[in-house]
């Protein structure tokens, strides 16, 4: 252990400063590639395409909807009279003033993504290995769990491929093209990420308030944020504790006050309500059933008028659910747990498009090293390239040739999200998994000293 | 869950599927053979029936009288046409206008990308007339269509008598609900697409045409008529359209309902139907019926003139008189009451036909295999590649040491492969860049190769395609002299291209069945056996004899033998270099995605299974 240790020791003194300084280069690279892929899109016929796939953009955050928008707003009519605008009102102002780069806006929200998730990765990172040093130095891992400490070599390209994962994934790429607001969304969270795990309470509540102004289900973030800024003031998560509650309130009046300012803010710039039901309204009761890569649609589109509410309560509690059971398991791993709440948060929620899911896939990086925990990778990564190639597939059948029908489109939507939630949850599994190795060695034995092995059930 | 959660159960699934992979492949292999072939057997089949409420009973009475003098307009205008040596356009205008219809004609060009030498044309201008018969019942908001091509030689006359015919009994009529349109197209496909193409404003494949000047509403089903012969014996039906896109189920129904009312002979890829299925001939004969309608969907074109009306999700199909030497004759006016019954059970339509299938296969007119029945064919041979890729996955994980589910193993796949992710990333790259220029050299270079070979604009095309295509085989062999190699890097590129051929071949299937069982019954085996352990020189011939090129060689060979019309190998080498150029064409002029597709992503999967044969 103890030269395992040093050999720690001396990598990190000679790592921190490079690391700060040898990664803007690739960093860099990566990002005028993104560019350029995205400015070649833009420029070819597969632009307009793309812009119309139902994968890519919803009625929440399609380009088209936001020029409408955008010509009421010239008007001087309310953008929400009429039932096609659902942006909110900060959205629609910034592009009032930036309409004409909004390629370049694009391009921008995507690289500041990448770029928060890169530094955000890197801090982690850097908590993460300060830990277990910490600990190895305390002998507080069983002797059999060398292998599972994370090396500096493996951490060190971790923030780049996260940056990587999310400019290069097909996913954001697409979104980007079709100048779906989403990225503006993933941009908010990303910085919200970057500000928590720097420990900046106040740019973190704000951040969050901004991110749950814009589509209400980042409020669930509320708890790792929660969490992760106790752990960093060595507050102990006790409900009977005076100084958690004090943090708790603090942090929880920074939240909702600057959500107040914001929706203030809203109100003075329109003069009106309108925008509540408009936003809100459209996200939570889900009226606009055109296809999507979500569980709602065809739910909805299928189901008895008076079955609805009943159904949309239920639909829209599981989103927010997950959040009590994952916070207490999770309670010592707070970036997990944000991990674990966006990916829920882009799969469950009620218009979901492939940016959602580019966030948190470019998350999987950071977690490269329950690896050899995982079970289903193979057979997950198979059905989701599959149905990422079937989705354009089955909506030409039934769209255009008109010999298929959305039965075919929704089987491969289920599919898809199906093969998400194996995914996540399979992720999840694997870190409890570590975590249990961790604290009770790797080599487990039966009580009768026979091989053990953990079983989930 | 407890199979995927499970690590015992689970080693033990992983045990056996490794362990048996082969005998296991062999075995899918054979029942999706078998199955497939299983399909043409009677009692497998489901019998046909009509699903569509508004066309159930057939209680029309037909009247249609005159189907003499319909052969006598046919007689004149073939007069007229011969007359002008083109389409006599203002004869028809004419008589359409004094059958008291609506009648106008459009005019189109297009300079095809290479000369077509089957049907010699390389510059085609033409007009098409069609006249309207306006609703008298509804609002006219909905249209039927009946097309006759007019061709240069002096087939098809009969067709265009008969149209006419029809045009002035319905005329009469006050039954009709439906704008009726009769179409009568110059230079058939060429014609038929710059009609639909104004008809409904869209311009897909960079066409001339002038716009339409008169409009019915939105058309609900359209047939196709082609009559050479007074009297004919039987008529055929013919479904497969573009891409291998079929019509509604019902529309065959219906006219297999009418041809049993008025005593029609029918048949589909004009083979008569046989009662006696349990006997060898008559299961060989559904047998070849389906194969012959899997060849023709597989090849992706439009077999009539109705092929090109499934692309804007209108129901059609080409009705083709036959005339052999059988003693049975039927004459004209029961050819039209044929179709007067049928436009009179359009005609009632509530909506589009959908209730019946739209994904079928026909070993007769009378029994079908819905999509149910013939997708397990296809998916016992997917499931080989799944089998191979699992196997492949197995093999990568348990390399460098014996994997007790995640416990033990330090070394990770991914790691162990991340350095020949580049390696591999070149044979790929390579691939597609060979395909992509399979794809736009031909076309492109016609000019350069006429000028240097003495061979027409046409075999330069194809040559040049072949030339290309197996230049391809010598290419990717250099790629991995300079790239790193890990020693497992084939297996991570195996795994690549048995994962891609799945994907690819599933998507191919879902649009176009035939074409994708056919790639598979030929490329899975490839992808299954292929290593470069194998023995190079035999597995190289098989490779090749398995390679698409030479699927598309047997596709023409077993297709003539199929039509009882089989061809010499000098002929059919022939053939096969046409159909490579009819296919080009048929991608240029009708957004054909056979061609692409082949060229663009199929060959490229080949030639990554070809690339690990010789990896070193």
């Amino acid at each position: 252990v103890s030269t395992l240790s040093l050999c720690f020791r001396i990598n990190r003194r000679s790592g921190g400063l490079f690391l700060q300084t040898k990664m803007a280069a690739p960093l860099t690279l990566l990002v005028i590639v993104a560019v350029t892929i995205r400015a070649v899109l833009f420029r070819s016929s597969l632009a307009e395409l793309i812009s119309e796939r139902v994968e890519v953009v919803s009625p929440l955050n399609s380009w088209k909807r936001v020029v409408e928008g955008l010509a009421l707003l010239d008007l001087g009519v309310s953008p929400y009279s009429g039932d096609v605008f659902h942006e909110t009102p900060l959205t629609i102002y910034l592009y009032h003033f930036v309409i004409d780069y909004a390629e370049i806006v694009c391009m921008v929200t995507d690289g500041i993504t990448a770029v928060a998730l890169y530094l955000a990765v890197q801090v982690y990172n850097k908590n993460v290995f300060r830990k277990q040093k910490y600990a190895l130095e305390a002998d507080r891992y069983p002797h059999d769990c060398l292998e599972l400490m994370q090396t500096p070599k493996e951490l060190f390209y971790v923030p780049l491929k996260v940056a990587m994962f999310y400019l290069l994934s097909p996913f954001t790429i697409l979104s980007c093209v079709a100048k779906s607001t989403c990225g503006i969304n993933n941009a908010i969270v990303a910085l919200f990420v970057l500000c928590t795990i720097k420990g900046s309470a106040l740019l973190s509540a704000i951040f969050l308030a901004l991110a749950t102004y814009q589509s209400i289900y980042p409020i669930t973030l509320f708890a790792p944020a929660l969490i992760y800024l106790l752990q960093r003031l060595y507050i102990p998560v006790n409900l009977r504790r005076q100084s958690f509650w004090l943090f708790t309130l603090q942090y929880a009046f920074m939240f909702v006050g600057s959500l107040v300012v914001i929706v203030g803010l809203s109100f003075f710039l329109l003069g009106s309500w309108d925008y509540i039901p408009s936003v809100y309204g459209f996200i939570l009761s889900v009226p606009d059933l055109t296809p999507n890569i979500g569980l709602f649609w065809y739910f909805f589109a299928e189901m008895f008028e008076h079955f609805r509410l009943f159904f949309i309560c239920v639909f829209q509690i599981n989103v927010f659910f997950y959040t009590i059971p994952l916070s207490i398991k999770l309670k010592d791993h707070p970036v997990f747990l944000m991990f674990m709440q966006i990916a829920i948060i882009s799969i469950f929620k009620s218009y979901p498009t492939v940016g959602d899911i580019a966030l948190y896939m470019a998350f999987l990086p950071v977690w490269s090293h329950l690896y050899r925990f995982l079970r289903n990778i193979f057979m997950v990564s198979c059905v989701l390239l599959a149905c990422s190639a079937l989705f354009p597939v089955l909506w030409h059948l039934w769209i255009y040739a008109g010999s298929a029908n959305s039965n075919f489109y929704y089987a491969i939507t289920l599919l898809f999200n199906v093969g998400q939630v194996l995914l996540v949850s399979d992720y999840f599994y694997a870190y409890l998994r570590r975590e249990h190795h961790l604290s009770h060695g790797l080599y487990l034995k039966k009580k009768d000293g026979s091989e053990a092995t953990l079983v989930l059930k | 869950m407890g199979l995927l959660s499970d690590p015992n159960r689970r080693r033990a699934l992983t045990n056996l599927l490794t362990r048996l992979n082969t005998p296991i492949c062999v075995l899918c292999y054979l029942a999706g053979v078998a199955w497939f072939m299983g399909l043409a057997f009677e009692p497998f089949t489901l019998r046909t029936y009509m699903s569509e409420n508004a066309m159930g009973s057939t209680m029309v009475e037909e009247r249609f009288p005159a189907g003499e003098r319909a052969l006598v307009t046919a007689r004149e205008f073939g007069a007229h046409k011969r007359k002008s040596g083109a389409m006599p356009v203002d004869w028809l205008v004419k008589t359409m206008q004094s059958r008291g219809l609506e009648v106008y004609t459009q005019s189109f060009s297009r300079r095809l990308p290479f000369p077509d030498e089957n049907k010699e044309r390389y510059m085609v201008r033409g007009t098409n007339v069609y006249g309207i018969l306006r609703a008298p019942r509804a609002p006219r908001t909905e249209a039927l269509v009946l097309s006759a091509p007019c061709s240069p030689d002096n087939s098809n006359n009969q067709a265009v008598g008969l149209l006419l015919g029809l045009a002035q009994y319905f005329r009469s009529q006050i039954y009709w609900a439906k704008d009726i349109i009769f179409l009568v197209n110059e230079h058939d496909l060429i014609g038929m697409q710059a009609w639909l193409e104004a008809y409904h404003h869209t311009n897909i494949t960079g066409m001339d045409w002038a716009p339409l000047h008169g409009r019915g509403g939105s058309i609900q089903a359209a047939l196709s008529l082609e009559l050479s012969s007074d009297v004919v014996t039987s008529l055929d039906l013919v479904l497969e359209g573009l891409n291998g896109q079929l019509p509604n189920l019902d529309l065959a129904n219906l006219f297999y309902t009418f041809c049993q009312k008025q005593d029609i002979l029918c048949t589909i890829q004009e083979k008569l139907q046989r009662s006696d299925w349990d006997s060898v001939s008559g299961y060989s004969q559904a047998v070849q019926t389906m194969a012959l309608m899997v060849l023709k969907q597989a090849s992706g074109r439009p077999w009539g003139d109705h092929g090109l009306f499934l692309r804007y999700h209108i129901e059609s199909a080409t009705i083709r008189g036959i005339n052999s030497f059988r003693q049975y004759k039927t004459d004209t006016t029961t050819v039209g009451r044929l179709l007067e019954g049928m436009f009179r059970k359009l005609n009632n339509l509530l909506e589009r036909l959908h209730q019946s299938y739209f994904f079928y296969l026909l070993p007769s007119l009378s029994r079908f295999v819905s999509i149910g029945y013939y997708m397990p064919a296809f998916g016992f041979l997917a499931v080989i590649l799944l089998l191979r890729a699992l196997d492949l996955w197995v093999q990568l994980g348990a390399l460098p040491s014996v994997t007790e589910d995640g416990v033990g193993s330090r070394a990770l796949p991914l790691q162990s492969s991340s350095p020949s992710l580049v390696s591999i990333l070149t044979p790929v790259v390579i691939s597609h860049l060979t395909g992509a220029a399979l794809y736009t050299l031909p076309v492109l270079s016609q000019e350069l190769a006429v000028q240097h070979f003495p061979v027409s604009e046409t075999e330069a095309v194809v040559l040049t395609a072949i030339a290309i295509y197996t230049a391809g085989l010598a290419l990717p062999h250099n790629t991995h002299r300079y790239s790193s190699i890990a020693k497992q890097g084939w297996r991570v590129l195996k795994l690549v291209a048995v994962l891609y051929l799945a994907v690819l071949l599933s998507c191919t299937a879902l649009i176009n069945f035939s074409l994708g069982f056919i790639l598979a019954l030929t490329l899975v085996p490839v992808a299954a056996f292929v290593t470069p352990h194998v023995p190079k020189v035999l597995s190289a011939v098989v490779m090749v004899l398995l390679a698409p090129g030479c699927t598309l060689l047997y596709c023409v060979f077993a297709f003539q033998e199929l039509q009882e019309a089989p061809v010499s190998l000098i002929d059919g080498w022939m053939l096969f270099l046409s159909v490579i150029s009819q296919g080009m064409l048929d991608h240029a002029l009708y957004g054909s995605l056979v061609y692409p597709l082949l060229a663009l992503f199929i060959y490229p999967c080949w030639l990554i299974l070809w690339n690990i044969l010789f990896w070193k």
